[in-house]
């Protein structure tokens, strides 16, 4: 019996998510008596995996099969419930990203595991009951859930856990090869187009995000710059991005992308259920609108009425004289 | 192509969400069911390809009665025959079981659905379809073509965008812009009435989990209100205050 997870890097680094997922991971092995191992793919070198230790890591597997650097969920299953095999791992923790989704719900077919997506804290474990709490609702509601099967696979959901660090940790760093065959990699991506320089918003502490008050396109610098001083990402409402202001993968809401940093900004949105849903879970959000009855108000834990083109400006002139 | 389109029961998004006081069930009373969101542009999108290319939609959802109207209303917008699996969908292993045993009698080249369902929200059901009836899922994909017998399709991924193209069968699962929702004409609502909708009975019975109780989230202590001619005090409080900066 071992705590098996699954570790996602990009540009040769462990994701913040992961980070959540391997300390969620250790304490569910200590809870069970048990040590935690990891499984890595994709674009990563040995020394970023080894600090996994500080997170209670104690060994990671390492596939570099270069094929392996765009996501394929018939490959990445495959190496995963290969890990899972070779550690005989009864739980698998991964983060509840896309990727995170289709490899958990291929595995727990193949496994014939309980899987548990969108998890916001550490599993109740009571004798043979192990239960475990997620968000439903889009957000509205949390939900204890019972996984009945033996092997259980839950997929934590982002900035809802801590990352516990122990300074001087390290994990030993063993290369894994489940033998891909040409056939696992059928569905591989073609072209990759990504927006460069952006910060990723499924990843962002920090968000600031726009909506219809902003009137127009030629306003988002404001945007643009407020989040640029802060190093946060961009998002918006669904409308703007259904005009064309924005694309739409910054669309936020039940119908877009959920998001749950430590700060959004809502700059001239109303606060349309909709769109709560898919931010009402972010640890401080700030809303700015020139209605003083805007309905996000009531979801807000800070507030400025007033004209975004005013307000915005200062907020960029007070983040800039803030020393880092 | 005969193209199988899942759709999910959930409340309407302007749902207010209540438990019953011992929280074990979701109040239902005056809540206004709707076809899962995702669900339509992946409605939307089949009935362009077969408006385009010819070929069939059937329409499933795994439910009881109550979810007819929604089947209904799939009809209407212009899918041509529903199947409803009459069981209460607990478990998305149970559903996807449901789904597979139903897509695979059939023999669908193209299986699709939403992102994820909104009242539950597993993102899993496609994941489950896929390696049930062992052939690939591509989620979410944000654009989906059909050439013979290839799918091109753009997949959203952190970032950026993937393409990808793949044989068929495929189960796909859509989300925002694959497609503008339609909104059922007179004449799709009058043919709906006489289009079939097969009730089936399920297989199996092997749920994996099983909810124990729901709760709603702590309510927020109320909001700080800050001047216009201070906006900058903003800033302060969030590093000094919140401590988010
Ligand atoms: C099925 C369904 C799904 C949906 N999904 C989503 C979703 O995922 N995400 C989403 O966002 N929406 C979604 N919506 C839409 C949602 O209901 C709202 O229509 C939308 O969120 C409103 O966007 P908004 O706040 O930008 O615009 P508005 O509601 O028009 O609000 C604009 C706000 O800006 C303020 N304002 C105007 N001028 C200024 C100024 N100069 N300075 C400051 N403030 C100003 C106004 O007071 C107002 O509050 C969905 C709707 C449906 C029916
Ligand atoms: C109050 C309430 C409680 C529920 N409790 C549970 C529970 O405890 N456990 C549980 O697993 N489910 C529960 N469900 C059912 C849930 O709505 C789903 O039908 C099913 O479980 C899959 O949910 P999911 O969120 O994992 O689907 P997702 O994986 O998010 O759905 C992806 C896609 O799969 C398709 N799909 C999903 N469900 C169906 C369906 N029923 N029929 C046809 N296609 C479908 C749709 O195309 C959907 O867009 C509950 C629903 C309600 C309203």
């Amino acid at each position: 019996m071992s705590v098996l997870v699954v570790i996602e890097c990009a540009n040769g680094e462990v994701k913040k998510s992961s980070l959540e997922a391997a300390s969620y991971g250790s304490k569910v092995a200590a809870a069970l008596g048990t040590s935690a191992t990891a499984v890595a793919i994709g674009d990563v070198q040995a020394n970023a995996l080894a600090s996994l230790g500080e997170q209670g890591i104690t060994k990671v597997l390492l596939d570099n099969d270069s094929r392996l650097h765009d996501f394929v969920a018939a490959a990445y299953v495959k190496v995963i419930s290969k890990a899972a095999e070779s550690e005989n791992s009864s739980v698998i923790v991964l983060s509840n990203s896309n990727i995170g989704a289709a490899i958990g719900s291929r595995l727990a077919v193949k496994l014939g595991a309980s899987l548990a997506t969108n998890v916001v804290a550490l599993p109740q474990i009571n004798g043979s009951s192990f239960t475990v709490r997620r968000g439903v609702f889009s957000g509205k509601a949390l939900s204890d859930v019972e996984l009945s099967s033996d092997k259980k696979i839950i997929a934590v959901k982002k900035n809802a856990v801590d990352i516990e660090t122990t300074a001087g940790g390290t994990a030993t760093v063993e290369n894994f090869s489940a033998d891909l065959a040409d056939a696992d990699f059928a569905t591989a991506p073609k072209e990759t187009i990504r927006q460069s320089g952006d910060i990723l918003l499924t990843e962002a502490d920090l968000v600031v995000s726009g909506g219809r008050g902003l009137k127009g396109p030629e306003n988002w610098h404001l945007i643009e710059d407020l989040a640029k001083t802060l190093g946060a990402a961009t998002a918006c409402s669904k409308p703007v991005a259904d005009v064309g202001w924005r694309p739409h993968h910054e669309h936020v809401g039940q119908t877009g992308i959920t998001v749950s940093p430590n700060l959004y900004i809502a700059v001239g949105i109303s606060g349309a259920i909709q769109h709560l849903a898919g931010v009402n879970s972010s640890k401080v959000i700030v809303v700015i609108n020139k209605d003083p009855e805007a309905p996000f108000f009531k979801a807000a834990d800070y507030g400025i009425v007033g004209d975004a083109t005013e307000i915005v400006p200062k907020l960029i002139e007070a983040a800039k004289a803030l020393d880092k | 192509m005969k193209i199988l389109v899942c759709i999910s029961n959930v409340p309407d998004t302007t749902t207010k969400i209540t438990f019953s006081l011992d929280g074990k069930a979701f109040n239902t009373a005056g809540v206004q069911f709707v076809i899962n969101p995702y669900d339509e542009y992946a409605l939307t999108r089949a009935i362009e390809l077969k408006e385009a290319q010819g070929g069939s939609v059937t329409v499933l959802n795994v439910g009881e009665a109550d979810t007819e109207p929604n089947i209904r209303k799939a009809l209407a917008i212009g899918a041509d025959d529903a199947i409803r699996v009459n069981l209460k969908p607990t478990d998305a292993f149970l559903v996807s079981q449901q789904i597979a045993h139903y897509a695979q009698e059939g023999g669908y080249d193209l299986i699709l659905m939403g992102r994820e369902s909104i009242d539950y929200n597993g993102f899993q059901v496609h994941g489950m379809v896929g390696e049930l009836l062992g052939i690939p899922t591509i989620a979410p994909a944000i654009k989906l073509d059909v050439n013979g017998s290839t799918a091109t399709l753009e997949r959203e991924i952190e970032g950026g965008k993937e393409i990808i193209e793949a044989s068929l069968p495929l189960v796909v699962s859509a989300q925002q812009p694959m497609a503008e929702p339609r909104i059922p004409n007179m004449r799709g609502i009058m043919t709906a009435r006489t289009k079939p909708l097969k009730v089936v009975e399920p297989v199996g019975q092997d749920a994996k989990t099983s909810v124990q109780n729901y709760e709603l989230p702590p309510a927020k202590s109320g909001v700080k209100m800050i001047d216009a001619e201070n906006a900058g005090d903003l800033i302060k409080l969030l590093r000094n205050e919140a401590k988010v900066l």
